[in-house]
């Protein structure tokens, strides 16, 4: 029994500071934060349709990938916290494969504005840089005028201004692909021009040996190879120390330089940010109000050991909202919904053992031995209901929305921790406490009904 | 126990619920959310309230069909088909009154048909998948002619409990829908497929019992008429039954009054699940398992 005690003073304990941990990372902005879903927090989700019919089969994934790394480029130049940008493939209804972009962007509210700036064709530019002599004149004179300024834009403009445009753009790029150098076996990138960029292009490359050629992508510049010599035919090589990899992405980056896949938007929302803060708060005002409904009617009615299902049903609260935070898990109105829910369903594995309990206080079986009956018996039964709950959650969670997993998540999470809760927790509780029942105060507290005469 | 010796009665009872539930849904049907069908809402929120005919008398000139509904004290609600930007743009124009009334858009939605009846396959997979395994697993749980009751008895009585749990809320949903305008969104799906692995939980708990004093019997060699049997396993368990539906049933009434306004329809639709899995369970299951197998278990 001491052991009981000792395992039921570690639980108190280890709550008690994963409460305080939830509390800290609450009140101050922390790593650990509570994510909550764009229902939540306010913000907008976009739901792009891509479209694959001119790509070749195996090529969709790459396309895919590209095209969510193009649009994640451009939504971090929003400067938004911690958007999302992702693929989605699933069967649509003709039965064919669609291919889907997700993006969210918590706290945007201007819905067009975003859609804007999505659809912008990005550019591929190729530029050359400025000899050493004329780039130490310009920064000079920039830091006469601006100090040791950190202005992005004031930046901006410098390196704009350290490099002049050749006028070569995507627009005549036609092919790149990765091939590997016959005497270093290195990987290189090798770019082909269409007529018009051909020419354009032998005539920089002979005008400017010897200089160094910045691909811009996206206004940023991505490599800046030395020309080494005049270059006819369109077909040039970009050498550089890259890894196999490095190569592929830079050529796959050439290769679509504007989007990949036209994409057509098939879905929006948008939710204010008052919206949200209203459903969060009355989404805890709920969970608050369950709560105590769910502990007046355990207590009334299982007294004593009802009580103890009520401490053991806060350390499941504790539980799983550390659980939320550690493992970053989303949550929405529905997962809200989802964790209310389940303290209904935790209860109710403490209800069963209390019931089967009972069985045994009325043959006579009182104490530990009669709560070690109650709980082997009463396992099979909260294994089985407990099962087909997580059946729902599961399929619930790949066959929804984002919304629907959300929910899935925390019902199907909150089984499982409470079938441990419950079964561990309030096992130990209930034999620390190691209350025989014989005398009438006793079975009094380890009766139940609402009636006050103590069931002999 | 009274159940039991008047299951007649309670079989059929049962059974005029799910006539009327079925009755209801097809003539009057529940409307379905736009995530199903596709379409638009803005929610603007104001503060004062503006004259709804002199909104919709703006609305009209530009749009065909259109729904405007009240929200909460300070908001309207505008359904309409999808709309791309240009559409959303007028949309808001008008419901502003050409921007002369002040108001904040709280929430704009459009999803495009495509993805409506994409989801709506989606839903009816999902609700086929979880009602399949669920009765799988039953049939598997209580496997083998255990004491002379099959699984497959067993399972067949999950299958029409569980129709019915999944019927009457929806017939009892129509009637909420058409006082209160709730629509038949994803979330009322989730709420029918938590219904599902729930109300089955509560039945297996009697079969549980069924099966155990099955045993008990075996091993006392006491012979009993399996009404009888039956009827004992549904009064010991009737406490625990109800007592779980009430904790869960609490839960969803805080949900419903207390939650925010996307959860209304879900805890509603989830609640009345609740209520008729426990009644399903008590007096739907228990008599119709009895009716399946009206034998003496033989030693």
């Amino acid at each position: 029994m001491t052991k009981y005690r000792v395992a039921t003073a570690l639980i108190l304990i280890i709550s008690a500071l994963l409460a305080f941990f939830i509390y800290r990372t609450e009140v101050r902005e922390s790593r650990y934060d509570l994510k909550l879903g764009l229902d939540l927090s306010g913000g907008t989700h976009l739901v792009y349709d891509a479209d694959v019919i001119k790509v070749a089969e195996g090529e969709i994934e790459d396309a895919m990938q590209t095209l969510r790394d193009v649009i994640e480029r451009r939504v971090n130049l929003f400067g938004v916290s911690e958007p999302i940008v992702q693929t989605e493939s699933g069967l649509g209804v003709s039965g064919e494969v669609e291919h889907r972009l997700i993006i969210e962007l918590p706290g945007v509210t201007d819905i067009n504005e975003a859609i804007r700036r999505i659809g912008e064709t990005p550019t591929l530019e190729f530029k050359l840089q400025k000899s050493d002599t004329e780039a130490e004149a310009l920064i000079e004179s920039f830091q006469r005028q601006n100090g040791t300024t950190t202005d992005p834009e004031l930046l901006q403009d410098l390196i704009d201004d350290l490099y002049t445009d050749t006028g070569l753009t995507g627009r005549f790029l036609s092919r790149a692909q990765v091939v590997f150098d016959p005497t270093t076996n290195a990987p290189i990138v090798q770019i082909t021009f269409n007529d018009e960029g051909a020419a354009l292009f032998e005539k920089i490359t002979r005008e400017n040996k010897g200089k160094i050629l910045s691909i811009f992508l996206d206004g940023v510049p991505i490599s800046e190879p030395v020309i080494q010599e005049e270059i006819k035919g369109g077909t040039a090589v970009i050498t550089g120390s890259f890894t196999a990899v490095e190569a592929k992405d830079l050529a796959r980056n050439l290769n679509y330089g504007a989007l990949p896949l036209p994409i057509e938007l098939v879905n929006t929302q948008t939710i204010g940010p008052s919206l949200g803060r209203n459903a969060l708060t009355a989404g805890v005002k709920a969970g608050i109000a369950g709560f105590v409904l769910v502990a007046l009617f355990m207590i009334l009615w299982y007294r004593l050991p009802g009580l103890i299902a009520v401490i053991s049903l806060i350390t499941y609260l504790i539980l799983s909202i550390a659980f939320y935070k550690l493992f970053g898990i989303t949550i929405t109105a529905a997962g809200l919904a989802g964790l209310v829910l389940s303290l209904g369903i935790a209860i109710d594995a403490n209800v069963l053992i209390f019931e089967r309990y009972k069985e045994g206080h009325a043959k006579g079986i009182y104490g530990a031995e009669g709560w070690q009956e109650a709980f082997s018996r009463a396992w099979l039964a909260i294994r089985d209901g407990n099962v087909t709950g997580i059946i729902s959650a599961v399929v619930l969670y790949y066959s929804g929305t984002f919304l629907t997993q959300s929910f899935a998540l925390t019902l199907g999470l909150g089984i499982i921790i409470s079938m441990f809760t419950a079964i561990t927790i309030t096992r130990t509780f209930l034999l620390a406490l190691n209350i025989k029942g014989v005398t009438p105060t006793s079975r009094f507290l380890l009766g139940n009904g609402i009636n006050l005469t103590p069931k002999a | 126990m009274f159940i039991t010796s008047h299951r007649k009665f309670f079989v059929t009872l049962t059974i005029v619920f799910v006539v009327l539930s079925i009755g209801s849904l097809l003539f009057k049907g529940i409307p379905v959310g736009i995530e199903f069908k596709g379409g638009s809402i803005i929610e603007m929120s104001y503060e004062s309230l503006p004259d709804k005919t002199a909104l919709e008398a703006e609305l009209q000139k530009s749009f065909e069909s259109f729904s405007l509904r009240q929200i909460g004290e300070k908001g309207y609600a505008l359904r309409t088909n999808a709309l791309n930007q240009e559409g959303q743009e007028q949309a808001i124009q008008a419901l502003t009154l050409g921007e002369t009334i002040p108001g904040t858009v709280e929430r704009v939605s459009d999803i495009g048909p495509t993805i409506g009846a994409e989801l709506q396959k989606k839903a009816w997979i999902a609700i086929l998948i979880v009602s399949v395994l669920i009765v799988l697993y039953v049939a598997f749980a209580f496997r083998g002619s255990a004491h002379g009751v099959s699984g497959w008895t067993y399972g067949w009585v999950t299958i029409v409990t569980l129709l019915h749990d999944v019927i009457v809320p929806a017939g009892i949903f129509v009637w909420y829908s058409a006082s209160t305008g709730a629509e038949l969104d994803v979330l009322a799906i989730m709420a029918m497929l938590a219904i599902l692995g729930y109300s089955v939980n509560d039945t297996v708990v009697i079969f549980d019992r069924v099966r155990e004093n099955l045993r008990l019997n075996e091993e006392n060699n006491k012979r009993e008429p399996f009404e009888e049997t039956v009827g004992k396993s549904l009064s010991q368990s009737l406490t625990r039954s109800i007592n779980t539906s009430v904790t869960t049933a609490l839960v969803l009434v805080a949900i419903f009054f207390l939650g925010s306004a996307s959860t209304k329809a879900f805890s509603f639709f989830l609640l009345m699940g609740v209520i008729a899995g426990s009644y399903s369970t008590i007096c739907f299951a228990a008599p119709l398992l009895t009716w399946f197998k009206r034998k003496e278990v033989k030693k």
